[in-house]
């Protein structure tokens, strides 16, 4: 039996998610008996396709059709329905990000069978999965169970680490051309923008986050000087959206952005379950806020209990003055 | 256009989250509600269209009968009417989900003599997060269906579509009628006003059966994640506090 992992590429370039993705995958098909085949769709395939042999692919299915030009949900959705349908897959896997949970949900559709998104543990009951998988962000976990001839399932991203197997699978390399019509590439990308920025929040080392106790967009100055001191992103609480101090863009949390920085300064911000899911992954957690009993104090590796609004501009004004000594005596 | 919101009703969990004894459900007793925050963008997003082109709005949802608090604060911001499937079904699983959705809109499209001109989701339900109804049920509808949008503009017969990718924008082009799923940050909801408060109070729900169907996908019990327990380290009550700071900032590296 063979289960297909779906590769997301972006014109031929893989991410560390996809890797991690795809070693999920191999050791789920090691401890089901199965071989893992990997899919790659579309423009760029071919360059994508090279070293997934050394992450356990025993075979590489190549889909390529002049109609695959670029992603699309329905094209990509399609053409993985068919290879499945074609090589007689037990199970297709994807990671579950924007695309993949997208790409698997096509599947879904066209396959009338279920498709659990974001699992973290899949083990077997039967002919069933019985799996563990994220709800809300991550704050709470559900067990699940999945009935269903073929498997169709996401898996958390992140959840396990990338790693190259000692030893290369066969890595043999099939081509698979889709049959595909006008109609799967109307979802398709028309075009792109790119928008440069230097630093950005998902992936800056340091994350200076502003919440409802910061009072005022004026007032985030303080919180923007030392994440331009630190080299590092402003982020902010879902309160301070809503309140329209910041844009979306800087909102950390479930429904906002997922950070992982080295530290996380969280600035007059509660900690809500939903703000914690997208910021506990941070390494190290400094929080400043005016009650010790806020949850973020209390999940906090070292806190200081005062007003941001003085203690912010101080930490700027000595790290300049350490600076300038460091300078002047060096 | 004619527009269709299919939001949903979720409890607004605090700081921590508290089952119930059975691990069946969240313990709700003491929490409030909202509209899942994507579908709450897409309300607002659907409002500022309609706003601009004229036309309706009209949100759905299947949920318990208490769902119709969501459906009247959608009311309140400016969706014209609104249509309950009641059910004391706690968790109906995506494909019935879609289902039941799916054949709500049938209906009221026959109804009405004319299909929706685009029929908006939240990109995914702020609490069990399947990623999949709404492009379940653009597939039983026949209409093409992207996911992750914070940006549309409507042109005529058709819309522009806009992504976020970490490099950027990708764009997509759905001729109507069309169905989307919107990513909080489209746009920043409006606070409902006195006057729309009060007119949805008095606005009709109206309400239609839903059908429960099954699919291969069950819940077998919900769990917290294991707590990383605290050790927090206090550094102070005030400036005072400031040289450990710095300390702790040098010894990562940062300053
Ligand atoms: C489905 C759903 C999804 C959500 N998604 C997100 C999300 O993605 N991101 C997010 O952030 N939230 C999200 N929320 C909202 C979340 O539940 C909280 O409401 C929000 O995170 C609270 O923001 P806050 O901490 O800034 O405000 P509050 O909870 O009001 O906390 C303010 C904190 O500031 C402290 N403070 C006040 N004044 C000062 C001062 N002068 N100096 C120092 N400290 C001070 C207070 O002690 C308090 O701890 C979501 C909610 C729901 C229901």
């Amino acid at each position: 039996m063979s289960f297909l992992y779906l590769v997301e590429h972006d014109r031929g370039r893989i991410d560390e998610t996809t890797l991690g993705g795809i070693t999920g995958a191999r050791i789920l098909a090691e401890s089901l008996g199965a071989e893992l085949h990997a899919v790659v769709i579309g423009a760029g395939a071919a360059s994508a396709a090279g070293g997934l042999d050394a992450y356990g692919a025993e075979q590489v299915h190549l889909v390529s059709h002049p109609l695959l030009t670029d992603y699309g949900p329905d094209a990509w959705g399609e053409s993985l329905f068919q290879l499945a349908g074609s090589v007689g897959a037990g199970a297709v896997i994807a990671t579950g990000t924007d695309r993949g949970n997208e790409v698997m949900a096509q599947v879904g559709a066209r396959a009338d069978l279920a498709m659990v998104a974001n699992c973290l543990e899949i083990e077997p009951d039967g002919d069933d999965w019985l799996m563990t998988r994220v709800r809300w962000g991550g704050s709470l976990h559900e067990r699940a169970r999945l009935s269903a001839p073929v498997k169709l399932v996401t898996l958390a991203p992140h959840s396990t680490e990338a790693a190259a197997t000692g030893q290369p699978a066969a890595g043999t390399v099939a081509e698979f051309t889709p049959e595909l019509g006008e109609s799967d590439t109307v979802t398709m990308v028309v075009d792109r923008v790119t928008v440069s920025e230097g630093i950005t929040l998902a992936t800056a080392p340091v994350v200076v986050s502003g919440g409802r106790g910061v009072g005022s967009a004026e007032a985030f100055d303080i919180i923007e000087e030392l994440a331009g001191l630190l080299g590092g992103a402003v982020g902010c609480s879902r309160v301070v959206t809503n309140n329209g101090w910041k844009n979306h863009k800087f909102q950390v949390g479930q429904t906002g952005t997922v950070v992982a920085p080295d530290l996380y300064v969280a600035c007059g911000i509660s900690g809500a379950i939903q703000h914690w899911v997208g910021m506990m992954n941070a390494k190290n957690v400094l929080a400043i806020n005016i009650d010790r009993d806020a949850p973020m104090v209390t999940k906090a590796d070292w806190a200081v209990i005062a007003d941001l609004h003085q203690v912010v501009p101080a930490i700027s004004a000595e790290i300049t003055r350490r600076r300038t000594l460091a300078a002047e005596s060096g | 256009m004619r527009i269709l919101v299919c939001v949903k009703r979720v409890p607004a969990p605090g700081a921590k989250i508290v089952l119930t004894p059975d691990a069946q459900d969240i313990d709700a007793s003491l929490l409030g509600f909202a509209i899942s925050p994507h579908e709450e963008c897409a309300v607002e997003e659907a409002v500022r269209i309609v706003e601009r082109e004229g036309g309706s709005v009209t949100v759905l949802t299947l949920g318990p009968p208490e769902a119709e608090e969501q459906l009247r604060a959608a009311v309140a911001v400016g969706a014209t009417s609104m249509v309950l499937l009641p059910s004391d079904i706690p968790d109906w699983d995506p494909v019935s989900t879609s289902a039941a959705l799916v054949s709500a809109i049938a209906r009221l499209e026959e109804e009405q003599g004319e299909p929706f001109g685009l029929v908006m989701f939240g990109n995914e339900s702020a609490d069990s997060g399947g990623f999949q109804v709404g492009i379940r049920a653009a597939r039983s509808l026949g209409r093409p269906m992207v996911t992750g949008i914070k940006g549309i503009d409507a042109e005529g017969d058709s819309i522009a579509a806009r992504r976020e990718t970490p490099s950027g924008w990708e764009l997509y082009r759905l001729p109507l009628p069309a169905v989307v799923g919107v990513k909080e940050g489209i746009n920043l909801p409006r606070y409902p006003t006195l006057k729309g408060r009060m007119a949805a109070r008095r606005a009709p729900v109206e309400t239609m059966e839903p059908v429960a169907g099954s699919s291969g996908q069950s819940k077998v019990m919900l769990m917290t994640p294991p707590d990383a327990g605290s050790a927090v380290e206090i550094l102070g009550e005030g400036p005072e506090a400031v040289p450990a700071i710095v300390d702790i900032m040098e010894s990562l590296g940062l300053v």
